[in-house]
């Protein structure tokens, strides 16, 4: 499988990462290079293997449904690179 | 009696339990190396001197209250990947460049809990993704090391957890966080000839780590000797129910098992690591590091670990997808970079643009690609297959070996220039290490000689799943054998 350019495009719209035009053949490029080279796990019999997801052994805990902290707006909203009282702002969405 | 910035982390801690050096004056010395040497090597991103004399201070007043514990007083590097309450955590990235987090990450608290003193952010590559130091967006770090003859070459300290390791090669800290998710924390150890472990995943809280591939990353110490980075990682262990793959389990006394011995060990020699092309200098290393095991009392096992090849490719799918998912919040909303554009989806794709490094948009590209509709079958899920025999070719050899032997990295220090052009030549580095991460099993990197131009090369242990102490005793007993005191040409005190 290789990627052309309008998949390139595509991909690059739903990771949300604007690419000029001007980049779009070298991106194209790499990205083959870097899937050509990952083909080879086709070569691998994995009829009938069970997934790995996780990176541990053991499975995931269950905790206990109760709040464990809140109260700290500010600390929350410190970072903000633009906010409106005790928002975070972001452009007109909304017409 | 020694320069401060010459002792071990056990050296300091008896230095400084006899009262021979306050904890203020080895801070100091470590302050004043990081402020000579740093403008060159360029190791920490961001020194903390004000945060490193107060808390040296109070360690001081720990000790003279009879209160000190493990690390009072040991002044320690901390990779920019760890949050550090109300200092700057970057992760080497545009996109944080200003980003000043709330709150404390467990491995990072542990270690204040424990007295340590935080000299400075440690540089890395570019959220952890690299094996050079060279894709971080406050310039590369270098390696303290010289090829002989040729002085002036800038050589790569390796990566990510480069900035720790040139630290603490260069005497610029004691003791270093890290980070390993396919090599990071093994392979900088290597090329700057100090020791470094990846434990056990869920050995460590990635809680506060701003996260890479969160089935793959897990912190680690990197150190100058075993008996450190056993000191190091005893604090920074732990279960914390703020990580759902925090692992419920004791800690041992990682230091104690350093000086066990091997005698009676079967260690594992994988044939597939004797890999197409392998560097002679590099088999001779694993020969010499087989003897001395041998010598010692240990048994050679030849073991077959057939599903080795595999194991770059299938990492390049995992990681790649996951970092994908990680990366999205990185939207210029909340925290962090922001790039007005004319409506939503502008303003995320210009801040995207502008906060990232190519290296981490191409790592999102194939991630949202390989976890697209129509691919993810024939890509994610064929490579959490492969992983799962990966785990399965370990899983077998556990019942024939105790630990494994191999090389650590497949060359010794490269130059920065180098390796440049093709990505997929620069994930090759991690072609002895990636393994480890994706069976989730424990790894060290341990300095045992060095190549023809004098640099140094690493031996790598692997061991079974949360069981770092024979993983200590191996790495101890070849510690000893090589008895390795070449030092880095850069230095503090040099």
């Amino acid at each position: 499988m290789s990627l052309d350019t309008a998949t390139v495009r595509r991909v690059a719209s739903l990771a949300r990462l604007r690419v000029e035009e001007a980049d779009l053949p070298r991106l194209e490029a790499e990205l083959n290079g870097i899937l050509g080279w990952i083909e080879q796990l086709q070569a691998v019999d994995t009829q009938g293997v069970e997934p790995m997801a996780g990176g541990g052994a053991e499975a995931l805990r269950m905790r206990e449904d109760r709040v464990t902290d809140g109260g700290i707006q500010e600390k929350v909203l410190a970072n903000a690179p633009d906010r409106a009282d005790a928002f975070f702002a972001v452009p007109k969405v909304v017409e | 009696m020694t320069h401060p910035t010459e002792l071990t982390i056990a050296g300091a801690r008896a230095a400084l339990d006899r009262r021979e050096i306050s904890a203020v004056e080895l801070t100091r010395a470590h302050l004043d190396a990081i402020a000579a040497l740093n403008p060159r090597l360029n190791a920490y991103i961001t020194p903390t001197p004000e945060l490193a004399e107060r808390q040296a201070a109070e360690a001081d007043a720990a000790l003279a209250r009879g209160e000190g514990r493990a690390l009072t007083g040991i002044p320690l590097a901390i990779k920019d990947l760890f949050c550090t309450a109300g200092t700057r955590t970057t992760a080497a990235s545009r996109i944080l460049g200003n980003f000043v987090p709330p709150y404390e990450s467990t491995v990072t608290a542990n270690l204040l809990r424990d007295g340590a003193v935080f000299l400075g952010k440690a540089n890395l590559d570019e959220f952890a993704m690299g094996s050079s130091n060279t894709s971080s967006a406050f310039g590369a770090a270098e390696n303290p090391w010289k090829r002989q003859g040729e002085e002036d070459t800038f050589l790569v300290p390796g990566g990510s957890s480069g900035g720790s390791a040139a630290a603490v090669a260069a005497r610029l800290a004691l003791g270093a966080t890290a980070t390993d998710t396919g090599g990071s924390i093994r392979q900088p150890a290597a090329f700057c000839g100090i020791a470094g472990i990846k434990p056990t995943y869920g050995r460590c809280s990635r809680f506060g780590i701003v996260a890479y591939a969160s089935s793959l990353d897990q912190a680690g110490p990197v150190a100058r000797t075993v008996e450190d980075c056993a000191i190091l990682l005893g604090s920074m262990a732990g279960f914390d129910p703020r990580d759902s793959t925090s692992a419920d389990v004791a800690v041992p006394d990682f230091a104690a098992a350093v000086a066990r011995g091997v005698k009676g060990l079967r260690i594992g020699i994988p044939r597939e690591y004797r890999m197409e092309g392998l560097s002679p200098e590099i088999d001779a290393l694993w020969q010499q590091g087989m003897a001395w095991l041998k010598a010692e009392g240990a048994t050679l096992v030849d073991i077959s670990l057939p599903h080795t090849k595999y194991a770059l490719p299938t990492y390049y799918i995992v990681a790649p997808a996951e970092a994908s998912s990680n990366l999205a919040r990185y939207d210029g909303v909340r925290f962090g970079l922001r790039e007005n554009g004319e409506d939503l989806k502008d303003l995320y794709e210009r801040t995207r643009a502008a906060g990232f490094g190519d290296e981490v948009k191409r790592r999102i590209l194939i991630g949202t690609y390989v976890l697209s509709a129509g691919y993810y079958d024939a890509y994610y899920v064929k490579a959490q297959q492969v992983r799962a025999l990966i785990k399965r070719d370990f899983d077998r050899a556990w019942g024939e070996v105790d630990a494994i032997l191999t090389p650590a990295t497949p060359s010794a220090a490269f130059g920065r220039d180098e390796k440049q052009d093709d990505p997929v030549a620069m994930y090759l580095n991690d072609v002895f290490t990636v393994t480890a991460n994706l069976a989730g099993i424990p790894g060290m990197s341990v300095p045992a000689g060095l190549d023809a131009k004098g640099l140094p090369l690493g031996l790598q242990i692997l061991g079974k799943p949360f069981d770092e102490e024979t993983v200590f005793a191996v790495g101890g007993a070849i510690e000893r054998a090589a008895g390795f005191n070449a030092l880095p040409t850069l230095r503090a005190a040099a």
